[in-house]
């Protein structure tokens, strides 16, 4: 039995559905007591008796609630994702797509940047210690400060569009990357080590054929952390470009406008890319390790 | 040459990278009882001929050593003493050497000594080793933890830099021996790379030494049958017993034909029933293709079982308290022959050995 098959087996499914459930109504009752003031005064403004069931009801149906319900946002998304034709400005996938591609782009650069560096990390004593500080330090400026600076001096420079967003998303996910190899790419230990020495390997045979092999658990568990800050630095960097498309102008466009709900439906249409992303870095983690001989999960041996 | 000073002689064979006879002739003479006393430094390095060569037990080559050798009998032992002088001997070292000669020895260490700073103070792992290891021979290291084995093992595959004394293997450094691959070495775990299946772990040094594929599979094929592990070229490690791993390690470590075999405690991890069986093979596989080896272990019977030598060592610092002759055991060791006399007297003597080194003192 495979463990797609177990994942959703009943011995699973019922505490699954039960957490689910669970925050279901947590949902509902932080929409419910969020929106009660709200609707209890549009309800007298509107000259209606303010019983309890009559608020109740109102606050599920408000347009612009402050804690929307979630069938308010389940609507909001099928909407503007099947409801609106694609290329649309007020389709989501459109903007999905927009924001997914600076993503994909800025985590193809920043984890290749983030590998090159912890190569050089391992193989040179000096760019460890002429480079980790920049780096480190690199990544306790907020990103948010940063964003605009480069959106504006890439655009003075004549670069708009997909690539400062890509160069924000890379920023803030190379980090992970280079960490987590710089330990993967040391991890062979003293005999596999040895071996190659008694060898005489070079120090190129040395990384292929021992230390990336052995780095490839941590890249793609720095790579599942990376890909999330990519879109995180992506929707980011598109809150200053006068929201113009994709999920973070979507946010932006919602909050001048009061739309909560748009943003509530914007937010889990960045969190379904994000977790899509993580289990697309999961399933090429898994080809990988079925390719390399890792021992299945709960075998015998 | 007759009657020379050792310490010249020393002197001038290490200069001239093995090419003359060995001035360590004398550490492998056998004694009247098969044995050798040294002192507490290392052998005897008074003068005398090179009675190894000429010792009853002497470990023959076999003739059906593998094609795969380009060099067949460099060195060889059993090569005719005159075609050993034509070819060993270049003239202006050694106009007419009266005396047979032994061959040039593999393994040449003198007064070698490896000492570590630590925070606690210096820590004499090797102190003034001694040793001449001939080729063709099975030499066994044992002792207890700290006893420096496992460390002149590591110098002898530059794995660890000496701090004293002069080392040659195979007639030039350690370092350079390293560098052009002259010996294969078996750890004390596997280290079986775990991405790779067993056939590609045997590969692992023909595609770092650049052989072409065709001649890759060929070898790991040839060698995955001489460890009797055919069937297995395509599982990964983990699919593999602990005895089937290190049995896989071995193959890794012959598949280039390396002249030297280092081994380190190799089945220290396994249990002795397996043991009895992978040493009753190793001696096998070593009579097959006449290496030298050289064997770390901590089991008595094991090192009397497998050599030709036991090397006795005793702790801090390390150093070689007795060398044991195991050549009148013969080459042909079913594993009954443990419980034979000669067997028992053997081991005893190397129990002697370590209990004069205080390897007994708790």
């Amino acid at each position: 039995m495979t463990r797609e098959a177990t994942f959703f087996s009943r011995g699973r499914a019922l505490p699954v559905a039960g957490v689910v459930l669970a925050l279901l109504a947590g949902w509902y009752l932080a929409a419910l007591l969020g929106n009660w003031n709200g609707a209890a005064d549009a309800l007298a403004r509107a000259g209606a008796a303010p019983d309890v069931r009559g608020i109740a009801a109102a606050t599920m149906a408000q347009e612009r609630p402050v804690v929307p319900a979630p069938h308010q946002v389940v609507s909001e998304l099928w909407r503007s994702i099947v409801g609106m034709p694609l290329g649309s400005k007020r389709s989501l996938l459109t903007h999905a797509w927009v924001t997914l591609s600076a993503t994909l782009a800025g985590f193809a650069i920043g984890s290749l940047l983030g590998i090159a560096l912890a190569i050089a990390i391992v193989h040179l004593r000096s760019v460890e210690a002429s480079l980790m500080p920049w780096i480190v330090a690199s990544q306790t400026v907020p990103i948010l400060a940063v964003a605009p600076i480069i959106i504006v001096a890439l655009g003075a420079a004549g670069l708009t569009g997909l690539l400062p967003k890509a160069v924000i998303a890379a920023y803030l996910c190379f980090f992970p990357v280079t960490v987590g190899m710089v330990k993967g790419l040391n991890a062979p230990d003293r005999i596999q080590r040895d071996l190659m020495r008694t060898y005489s390997a070079s120090r190129g045979q040395i990384l292929a054929r021992l230390r990336w092999p052995a780095a490839l658990p941590y890249l793609f568990a720095s790579l599942k952390i990376a890909v999330a800050a990519s879109l995180v630095g992506t929707i980011v960097a598109e809150l200053p470009t006068g929201a113009q498309a994709g999920l973070g102008a979507r946010l932006l466009a919602g909050s001048y406008y009061g739309q909560t709900i748009q943003i509530w439906a914007a937010l889990f249409a960045a969190a379904a890319l994000s977790a899509l992303l993580v289990q697309g870095i999961g399933l090429a983690e898994a080809a990988t390790a079925r390719a390399l001989g890792a021992r299945p999960a709960g075998s015998a041996r | 040459m007759t009657g020379p000073r050792p310490a010249s002689v020393a002197t001038r064979t290490l200069r001239i990278a093995g090419r003359t006879p060995s001035p360590f002739g004398p550490a492998f003479a056998a004694g009247a009882d098969g044995t050798e006393n040294a002192r507490s430094g290392g052998a005897k390095m008074s003068g005398g001929g090179p009675a190894f060569l000429s010792s009853p037990g002497r470990p023959r080559l076999p003739d059906d050593r593998p094609s795969a050798d380009p060099k067949p009998t460099e060195r060889s032992p059993a090569m005719s003493r005159a075609g050993a002088l034509a070819l060993k001997q270049p003239p202006e070292f050694e106009p007419a050497a009266p005396r047979p000669v032994p061959a040039a020895p593999v393994i040449a260490a003198r007064g070698l000594s490896l000492t570590y700073t630590t925070a606690d103070g210096p820590v004499h792992a090797l102190s003034d080793v001694d040793l001449a290891v001939a080729p063709g021979e099975f030499v066994s290291f044992i002792g207890p933890s700290g006893c420096g084995k496992t460390t002149l093992l590591r110098c002898v595959a530059d794995l660890e830099r000496p701090t004293g004394g002069e080392l040659t293997v195979n007639g030039v450094g350690a370092e350079a021996a390293r560098l052009r691959r002259d010996y294969g070495f078996v750890f004390q775990a596997p280290a079986l790379y775990p991405w790779r299946t067993i056939a590609r772990n045997v590969a692992l040094p023909l595609e770092i030494f650049g052989l072409p594929r065709a001649e890759r599979r060929e070898r790991v094929a040839r060698y995955l049958d001489l460890v009797q592990l055919s069937g297995f070229a395509n599982k990964f490690p983990w699919q593999l017993s602990g005895g089937m791993q290190q049995r896989a390690s071995i193959a890794r470590a012959l598949c280039f034909d390396p002249k030297l075999l280092l081994m380190d405690e190799p089945f220290g991890a396994l249990d002795e029933i397996v043991r009895d069986h992978l040493n009753a093979q190793l001696l096998e596989l070593w009579r097959k293709t006449a290496k030298t080896v050289l064997f770390v272990t901590h089991s008595i019977p094991e090192a009397v079982y497998l050599s030709t030598r036991v090397v006795v060592m005793s702790p801090r610092p390390g150093r070689i308290v007795d060398i044991v002759d195991c050549t009148a055991l013969g080459r042909e060791r079913p594993l009954e022959i443990r419980e034979t006399p000669e067997f028992l007297r053997l081991g005893q003597r190397v129990r002697e050995g370590l209990r004069a080194g205080h390897a007994y003192d708790a």
